[in-house]
């Protein structure tokens, strides 16, 4: 870990502005995922922004339906909350499918959204990665990819984003709220917030210098039965190979979003038309294009048959 | 003492203290934080510096510089040790490649520096300003690849060949001839490898994390160049080993190096994303296995090859070993054979030879039975054999397999298993499997030392370790026994080589004969305690804390009035493991769920039964055993180290990569110790267990699957994606 210097910030406007002006500055709120990062020498930032104490977790009703979540709100809070369990429960049962209890009650909003691949070779410093070291090469290319991305991955690089949360919120077309450094705000829905990596890996997200998250939010309860299908080696305690995030009403219409298989959550929205057609139908739609190595091509069966659990699920 | 005529009746056969379930008695201070682990010793005097190892960056190859210019220079800094001023080092017998790399590396993360600081955050940024330049050489790295050109071994590890192998096979009505393989694994145990060293002129004690205090002792002054007698190794405390702390590691030569250069005490933990690459790993092994039988299921032809690999001058893994012992047959052969791969090194783990080697030829033996058409049990009993099959003429001690199989069935309720994919319980296909349990038993030479004082306190002292087993609590539950006193009456002291040489943790031989070797102080001690309480001859009784021969009797304590007593003897052994086939025995049940959609494995519930001798204690036996049987299931579902064959690394190497069992993978467990006393083995008439708690499990699980799914899967670990295309389809 390098030496940093740290600041507790006074105001979310205040942060964002401060983090602009500070070469090497970053924001840390649970610290779950950065500092882990930072003990590797993954991440090196020279100044810390604590992002804590600004008021930023609550979690209120929005005028005409829905509900914004603090970006410090954390992940076992937001579970927890009565209205995300009766009218979002995709993203309750997303979010306790993730990590475990003592990393959720550190983990917030914004940090989830954020927090960086588990790619293997990103985290070996002795290893090529164009994501930690822009213009090094991709090890994970012709190396161990079993976990990694199968559909929209470049030449660059093959890393998923490995959050459950997001994927609940791509299914509920949540937004996610910024503030600028000078102060302006604006929301950028979930579908444009994630990048694919392309030629830039390291860029992974539409954030802006300096840009903050200062919440997310759902629109009105779209009803329906949510799903959040996890698939994983172990029971628990793992990232997955495959999950699926899905709403589906009585009559068989729906969305469905998919975990592990990208470098952002994976939905098509002309996929979701499918859902009453069956799994392969959605499947043959969402993967269109795919791009497996030999190591993850099981994703793409494993993605339908999993879409094909969750259809089943809520029909039952 | 030595051991070398079948035990007769003694003290320990009283059972009032040994064979109790018997709580910890070093539970309460570990649970309070009290009992210090290697990183954790306060007492050293100064105040450690810390040390943080640099592991090599290529798999191959040489340091071309090395240039530590800028860490010297940081915040905090002691002082870089590489092997450019580390002075010249030998190796231990046991390690393969050296623990100091540099300026030849021989595999990855191989430690090449280690950097002195102040507190461990300086030692560990300092770390990263090390700029090593590596001229890379091309190595092996694929098992597959490298099987064509592996050798066979000497000595124990020759080829073995009874009968006509080949010919009985070819003309077997019903056979078998099928590949499986093994991934190579990470002991993964909870604490890491971690020592503080500190030198006292020419001398060095290490308060380190390792099972065997006497080799390491040796080792290390090996390593070092200096003479045993110099080498002080402390390790009362041990947070899991599984054969990863066998031997001397990287962590105990850089304290030691790092204090010397320091002068000053230096505490080293391996990091643990170091740990898989720069310790040891159980190696992946390629198994093929040949079995032919009449119609009627008797075993005529049973042959196993293995193959695996290693450093060069390193050792195979022994897979086919259980191979020439567990079933009866007339015609049989075994063959190993070892490739040259430029992996890390390979080592012991978690049943060496029979944890893999179960693994395949307990897959075999259900396919076989399938093919008989008989059930999986039954083909297994009718197989049995009471004697050495190599050496007709050499029984088992005892052997008790075929009970724990019947015994097992019944409890499980076996005769509820139907066919291959037709139960079901919603989206879960169900299944049930089978597997032995075979590991042998191994005697090791053991000392220790007693004392009485005056308050008739008992205190053992034995460089014996209790790697999370339980041996405090049995050792004294073994002098109480002896000496007729309650369990409070005895302390014990372990894992300093200041005390007398015991066994050490390993190869499931710990539990009988580190406490064999307290008996054997025991009984020294006892003669003494007659001797001065002037008692003369005759048998002696010592029980409820008096000592009575004839009609005489006194308090115990009455005896070291004058001054403390202290015996020490140890326990050798004659030549009855060459007359009998010492070895323990169990069946594994296994029930298990695989999701119809996602292909998921999750085991239900787990029955093991175990003949392993007399049981010293059935509440850590059993700890023991279903911490077996969760590794077995790690190893027939998730563990496996990803081999990047390019780079020629581990690369799933911290504990989010490499997956072991959690909570809900382990949903429910059942031990059965069947009532057993080897008179064979030694006095306490105990063999080990814990080991055997693991081999056959992976199969068992296995064999389990299949039953549920119909999808036969030869390649551990069983993932989801080696059988979900086979599943059927799902709309
Ligand atoms: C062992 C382990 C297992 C895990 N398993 C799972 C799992 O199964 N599923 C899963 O989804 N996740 C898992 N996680 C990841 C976990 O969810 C994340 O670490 C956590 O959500 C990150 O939140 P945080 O608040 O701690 O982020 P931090 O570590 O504080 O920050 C993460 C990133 O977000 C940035 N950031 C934080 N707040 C803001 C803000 N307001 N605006 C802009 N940038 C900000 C930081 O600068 C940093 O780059 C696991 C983590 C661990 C350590
Ligand atoms: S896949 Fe991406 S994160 Fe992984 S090594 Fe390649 S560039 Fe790095």
């Amino acid at each position: 870990m390098r030496p940093f210097t740290y600041e507790r910030a006074a105001s979310a406007r205040d942060a964002a502005a401060k983090a602009a002006a500070t070469p090497g500055a970053r924001f840390i709120a649970g610290g779950t995922n950065l500092l882990d990062l930072m003990k590797l020498e993954i991440e090196t930032p020279t100044h810390l922004i604590d992002v804590n104490g600004l008021g930023m977790d609550k979690i209120e009703p929005i005028d005409g339906g829905g509900l914004r979540i603090g970006a410090l709100v954390r992940n076992t809070d937001l579970a927890a909350d009565a209205r995300v369990r009766k009218s979002y429960g995709v993203l309750t049962r997303a979010l306790v499918a993730g990590a475990s209890g003592q990393l959720r009650n550190k983990a917030t909003t914004a940090g989830n959204l954020l927090q960086r691949t588990r790619c293997p070779y990103f985290y070996d410093v002795n290893m090529p990665c164009n994501k930690r070291k822009p213009g090094s090469g991709c090890a994970a290319i012709g190396g161990f990819s079993r976990q990694l991305a199968v559909i929209g991955t470049s030449d660059a690089c093959i890393a998923t984003h490995p959050s459950d949360m997001a994927v609940a919120m791509r299914v509920l077309d949540a937004s996610v709220e910024t503030i600028r450094p000078d102060g302006t705000t604006r929301a950028i829905p979930i579908a444009d917030f994630h990048l694919l990596p392309g030629s830039t890996p390291q860029k992974e997200t539409a954030l802006d210098k300096g840009e903050m998250i200062i919440s997310v939010a759902l629109p009105k309860p779209r009803g329906g039965t949510h799903i959040y299908r996890k698939v994983r080696d172990r029971a628990s305690y793992a990232f997955a190979l495959v999950s699926v995030a899905a709403v589906i009403n009585r009559d068989g219409t729906g969305a469905v979003a998919l975990g592990g298989m990208a470098h952002k959550p994976w939905r098509v929205e002309e996929a979701d038309a499918l859902l009453p057609k069956g799994s392969k139908a959605v499947a043959e739609r969402l993967l269109a294009g795919a791009t497996p190595r030999e190591d993850n091509a099981f994703k793409l069966t494993l993605a339908q048959r999993t879409i094909a659990s969750v259809i089943a699920e809520a029909k039952a | 003492m030595k051991f070398d005529t079948p035990a007769g009746t003694n003290p320990i056969d009283r059972m009032r203290v040994v064979g109790q379930p018997t709580a910890r008695i070093d539970g309460p201070l570990k649970v309070s934080g009290k009992a210090p682990y290697a990183y954790e010793h306060h007492d050293v005097p100064g105040k450690p510096a810390y040390g943080y190892v640099v592991g090599a960056a290529i798999a191959k190859g040489a340091i071309r510089s090395i240039d530590t210019a800028q860490a010297e220079r940081a915040p905090g800094v002691i002082t870089v040790v590489t092997h450019r001023n580390a002075g010249k080092l030998g190796k231990g017998r046991m390690n393969t490649a050296n623990l100091l790399g540099g300026p030849r590396v021989e595999h990855y993360h191989q430690a090449i520096a280690v950097v002195v600081a102040e507190t461990f955050e300086q030692a560990r940024a300092a770390a990263a300003m090390i700029d090593v330049d590596y001229a890379r050489d091309g190595g092996t790295f694929d098992l597959a690849a490298a099987k064509t050109g592996a050798a066979e071994q000497g000595g124990e590890n020759a080829p073995t060949a009874v009968g006509d192998f080949e010919g009985a096979f070819a003309s077997a009505p019903v056979k078998l001839d099928a590949t499986y393989t093994t991934p190579d694994q990470s002991h993964s145990m909870m604490e890491p490898h971690a020592t503080i060293a500190q030198w006292d002129g020419d001398g060095v004690t290490v308060w380190t994390s390792n099972q065997m205090v006497a080799w390491g002792k040796k080792e290390l002054a090996a390593t070092l160049q200096i003479a045993p007698e110099k080498v002080r190794l402390v390790s009362p405390y041990i947070g899991g080993g599984f054969g990863g702390k066998l031997f001397l590691r990287s962590d105990v030569v850089m304290a030691s190096l790092a204090s010397r250069a320091a002068k000053r005490p230096v505490k080293v933990a391996l990091q643990r994303p170091l740990i898989p690459n720069n310790t040891t790993h159980r190696p992946a092994t390629i198994q093929r296995i040949r079995v032919g039988c009449s119609r009627d299921g008797k075993i005529t032809a049973i042959g196993h090859e293995s193959w695996s690999g290693n450093l060069p001058d390193g050792d195979l893994e022994t897979a086919t070993m259980q191979t020439k012992l567990l079933y009866a047959g007339p015609n049989r052969m075994t063959a190993m054979r070892l490739a040259v791969l430029d992996l890390p090194e390979g080592n012991a783990m978690r049943a060496p030879g029979e944890a893999p080697g179960l693994m395949a030829l307990e897959i075999a033996m259900d396919e076989m039975a399938e093919k008989l058409g008989m059930d999986p049990v039954k083909f297994r009993v009718i197989n049995d054999t009471q004697v050495d099959p190599e050496k007709p003429d050499r029984p088992f001690s005892q052997r008790n397999l075929v009970r724990c199989l019947e015994d097992g069935a019944k409890r499980f309720g076996w005769s509820r298993r139907k066919a291959p994919g037709q139960t079901r319980d919603g989206r879960w296909l169900v299944g049930m499997g089978v597997a032995a349990a075979f590991r042998n038993n191994l005697n090791q030479k053991s000392a220790a030392r007693v004392r009485l004082n005056a308050s008739g306190q008992v205190t053992v002292e034995t460089d014996m370790t209790d790697i999370g087993t339980g041996s405090y609590t049995i050792i004294a539950q073994t002098a109480a026994e002896m000496l007729g006193v309650p369990l409070a009456k005895v302390s014990v002291k372990l894992g300093d080589s200041a005390f007398p040489a015991a066994a050490g943790s390993g190869g499931q031989w710990g539990a009988n004969s580190s406490t064999a070797g307290v008996y054997a102080a025991c009984v020294k001690l006892r003669e003494q305690v007659v001797q001065s309480l002037g008692f003369g001859q005759g048998e002696a009784t010592f029980e409820n804390g008096t000592v009575r021969v004839g009609n005489r009797s006194a308090d115990l304590a009455q005896a070291a009035k004058a001054g403390e007593l202290i015996a020490e003897d140890a326990m050798e052994y004659g030549d009855l493991a060459k007359k009998f086939q010492q070895s323990t025995f169990g069946g594994h049940f296994v029930e298990v769920g695989v999701d119809r959609y996602t292909g998921e494995v999750r085991v239900r519930r787990m029955l093991a039964v175990c003949a392993a001798g007399r049981i010293l204690n059935p509440t850590s036996a059993r700890s023991q055993v279903i911490g077996a049987m969760t590794m077995g299931v790690g190893g027939a579902l998730m563990e496996e180290l990803a081999v990047d064959k390019r780079f020629g690394f581990f690369v799933n190497h911290d504990l989010a990569g490499y997956e072991v069992p959690v909570h809900m993978d382990i949903p429910h467990q059942e031990v059965v110790f069947l009532d057993e006393a080897d008179d064979k083995v030694s006095p306490m008439k105990a063999k080990g267990v814990g080991e055997l708690g693991l081999c056959g499990v992976g199969a068992a699980v296995a064999n389990a699957i299949y039953n549920a799914t119909g999808v036969r899967i030869r390649d551990y670990p069983i993932t989801l994606d080696k059988h979900l295309d086979k599943l059927g389809d799902v709309a």
